[in-house]
């Protein structure tokens, strides 16, 4: 079951094409630390495109911000100062990797826009904190955005198609779009909040199938307060897990995020429940592999998966490369470049 | 003998034009659509007595064969001028001159699409009430899976009552369409189960009430109240359901075979068209604005410019015919005085 | 493995897995319960439920959510005096009602 939808004028966001200024999430780069690098690589030199990775930002605090430690006066101007650095740098479009970041460009443009007294506060306390003067960018987008709006120029490059080199079939795969992304600001995302389309237009446009299945809106889990303290993660595994029951009887082959803490706790959480409950929700009693966008461009378009970081993953993602019929060496798994042994783990196998 | 133009064939704009031409009055009726009686042409049968709705239009053309009733289908108003007390109305190459205007041109089903999460042209098996109506008149009750389904849920206040489509009326006739609707549902397919859901039940008119408890005592429809939230599909291609059991207060879900949703009223584009063309106001909801809500629900802001139906509130049949009636007796009222 | 935290069972009313077996029993016998319509008017005045946390409209929607485990306590809190019966706008006989899910618990496996 392939369900198709038409993405409304309403929904159809506007992606800048060329030129952007890279804002980089704080927690991605140690929960799937190949896939930031893997969307530089790809925007330069798969799509020729200019991106500014600047190493002058910061965090946008986000994460304090929806932990309740960091007032909105505060993150607001840390944003500012974002936006003085992608004005510093002659750049007009801004792109956050992280879906929460994301969400808070979003939340503070739009905040701005309906008050503008908030705005010229923000204005004073950068430029009495800094120095600095900003404007506010032409183009916000999500770097998921990035890699949709380019889904065709990717495939048209594509090695690896999302289809089982040895049945043929197109592999069916979940999407899970993260919450900051489209749900506060339905017109902010490609194809609003029901049924956003911004990973699925990557999994057709990739040749795989992508699966609508009942709990597909509902939150991974993260929730910030509840992953942050111990005694409340099992809200968040609760979460993760309702989604698992939900999607199982499709027999998904691999979950698609957007997200950096849903691609951490739809990976992590299914070990965790493996560990406390003996449950699988793959088939045949196996794991779902979870990927981000970054790392699912990045192997189709034939990088190495240790490149993209995929040996990071709590579930191996290894059958799913057979699948896909992508060369790995498993000797290499936890080397550098230059040989060195990194530690190692033996992933949760999936079938 | 005075001229009166009618914007809109359906029932009440017919009704009006019958009540005028009684009185002595030349009469046009101008129609966008092929036919006359709108919306009735589509609905199966009408509640609470379960008329079909065949029987008002003979009923209707009979009427109208009593009458020397000017009617001009396919036409749309294109232009409309002050002519003195009057006005002058352009359709295609013909220029009307009117002492009085009444508005009939009724409302528009909200389009249920615009409420995403419930589905509606996502989902096959997501249809709404004016859909049942003519599956009703087909006899044809499969999903889209060819089967004839276990379980119907009827969904209430789509669109209706809702900021988020910026509608904050009640529509006030679905609450009994679904009731009737259910009802019927139950007596072509007396195996299924029907559950209706809603957050009250407004059964504001007479018999209305008594069909409600009919439904359960009866017919056995399960009433639950709670809005629904969320549509989806399964892997068996069957429907879940999102609500609150606000009762139990508790979440609940559910599987099933069909939903209806129950798609609210709307006031038409034509009618903001129309309206703009005689200058006459609206209220924020769309509906026109009427001069009095107690004593002149018919007359509207604009001198000589009237409204009958649909077009100035959501109404039932019956509440269509009377309203119609009373604005005729405006409009004679109005032309009395020239 | 104990992490220290663990998941948490839902609190969603699953419609298609009800146990509906009591529900079926008392509406064989007493036909009036189909047009309660929740007013709460029963609770209301209900002598047990001002003194305990007996609730006649919850223990009706419990007997239709199929919640027969907590059906079994919340029922021996009637005391069968039959006052919601006088206050019911749509005559259901309530008390019949109770006195058929008593019935209906006792032989609950038989009925299955």
């Amino acid at each position: 079951m392939n369900t198709t939808y038409k993405v409304s004028k309403d929904y159809h966001k506007e992606i800048a094409e060329d030129n952007f200024y890279y804002a980089r999430s704080c927690i991605r780069q140690n929960f799937f630390p190949g896939s930031e690098v893997a969307f530089l690589n790809i925007l330069r030199e798969n799509l020729g495109k200019t991106i500014h990775d600047d190493p002058h930002h910061t965090t946008c605090t986000g994460i304090g911000y929806h932990s309740d430690v960091v007032p909105f006066d505060t993150i607001q101007t840390v944003v500012a100062r974002q936006f003085a650095l992608m004005t510093e740098n002659g750049i007009k479009n801004f792109v956050a990797s992280c879906v929460t970041s994301f969400g808070m460009y979003i939340e503070i443009t739009e905040t701005w826009k309906h008050y503008p007294q908030q705005l010229e506060k923000i204005r004073t306390f950068l430029k009495k904190a800094t120095g600095r003067e900003f404007e506010l960018p032409e183009n916000i987008a999500h770097t998921s955005d990035i890699i949709y709006n380019n889904r065709m120029l990717i495939a048209g490059q594509m090695k690896f198609p999302l289809v089982n080199v040895k049945t043929g079939e197109k592999l069916k795969i979940v999407d899970h779009i993260g919450c900051h992304y489209a749900k506060m600001f339905p017109e902010k995302g490609e194809g609003g909040a029901e049924f956003t389309q911004v990973l699925q237009g990557m999994i057709r446009a990739w040749g795989g199938q992508t699966v609508d299945y009942p709990e597909r809106r509902h939150c991974c889990g993260f929730g910030f307060r509840q992953y942050l303290v111990q005694a409340n993660r099992g809200y968040s595994v609760s979460n993760s897990k309702k989604k698992f029951e939900s999607m199982q009887p499709y027999e998904p082959e691999a979950i698609l995020t957007n997200c950096p803490g849903c691609a951490m706790f739809l990976d992590r959480w299914q070990y965790v429940m493996y560990e406390m409950q003996g449950v699988k929700y793959g088939k045949d009693d196996s794991f779902i592999p979870v990927f981000t966008y970054e790392e699912l461009a990045g192997l189709v378009l034939g990088y190495d998966p240790w490149d993209l970081g995929l040996q990071m993953h709590q579930i191996d993602v290894r059958p799913f490369l057979d699948k896909i019929g992508v060369k790995y060496d498993s000797e290499k798994m936890y080397k550098t470049k230059t040989g060195r042994q990194i530690g190692s783990y033996t992933p949760k196998q999936c079938k | 003998m005075k001229n009166i133009v009618i914007i809109g064939g359906g029932i009440a704009g017919v009704e009006t034009a019958c009540m005028l031409a009684q009185n002595g009055n030349r009469v046009t009726i101008i129609e966008r659509d092929s036919k006359l009686f709108g919306k009735l042409n589509n609905w199966y049968c009408l509640f609470p007595d379960f008329k079909k709705s065949e029987e008002l239009i003979e009923f209707y053309q009979n009427r109208l064969e009593k009458f020397d009733i000017e009617i001009k289908l396919n036409s749309a108003v294109d232009k409309a001028e002050r002519d003195g007390e009057g006005w002058f109305i352009y359709t295609g190459n013909v220029r009307y001159a009117a002492d009085a205007v009444v508005i009939a041109t009724g409302y528009e089903l909200f389009d249920a699409s615009r409420k995403e999460e419930l589905g509606y042209k996502i989902y096959d098996n997501v249809i709404t009430q004016g859909d049942l109506e003519q599956r009703f008149k087909d006899k044809n009750f499969l999903t889209a899976q060819g089967k004839t389904p276990e379980k119907i849920a009827v969904v209430h206040c789509v669109g209706s009552r809702d900021e988020k489509c910026h509608n904050l009326y009640c529509s006030k006739v679905c609450c009994v369409t679904g009731v009737k609707q259910a009802i019927e549902l139950s007596k072509f397919l007396p195996e299924t189960q029907i559950l209706c859901f809603y957050m009250d039940l407004r059964m504001y008119d007479k018999f209305f009430e008594e069909l409600y408890r009919k439904a359960q005592e009866h017919y056995n429809i399960q009433f639950i109240r709670g809005r629904v939230s969320e549509v989806s599909e399964n892997s068996d291609g069957r429907l879940s359901i999102k609500t609150e059991d606000t009762l139990s207060g508790r979440p609940m879900k559910m599987k099933l075979d069909m939903i209806v949703l129950l798609a609210g009223m709307e006031t038409k584009k034509n009618t903001t068209e129309i309206a703009k063309k005689f200058g006459v106001e609206q209220e924020e909801s769309g509906f026109l604005k009427s001069k009095d809500f107690h004593i002149g629900a018919g007359i509207l802001s604009e001198k000589g410019i009237f409204a009958a139906g649909t077009c100035i509130s959501p109404m039932s049949i019956k509440e269509t015919i009377e309203n119609a009636r009373s604005t005729a007796q405006q409009v004679n009222e109005y032309l009395n005085t020239l | 493995m104990d992490f220290g935290f663990s998941t948490i069972d839902t609190r969603v009313i699953e419609i298609d897995k009800f146990d509906t077996t009591i529900l079926k029993y008392v509406l064989q016998h007493e036909k009036s319960m189909l047009v309660c319509m929740s007013c709460g008017g029963c609770t209301a005045t209900c002598s047990a439920g001002n003194l305990t946390d007996f609730n006649v409209r919850r223990m009706q929607m419990m007997l239709r959510r199929g919640e027969v485990k907590n059906l079994q306590t919340e029922i021996d809190k009637c005391m069968l005096c039959g006052k919601c019966m006088l206050v019911c706008p749509r005559g259901v006989n309530l008390r019949n009602v109770a006195m058929l899910i008593k019935k209906a618990l006792v032989n609950h496996k038989d009925l299955k």
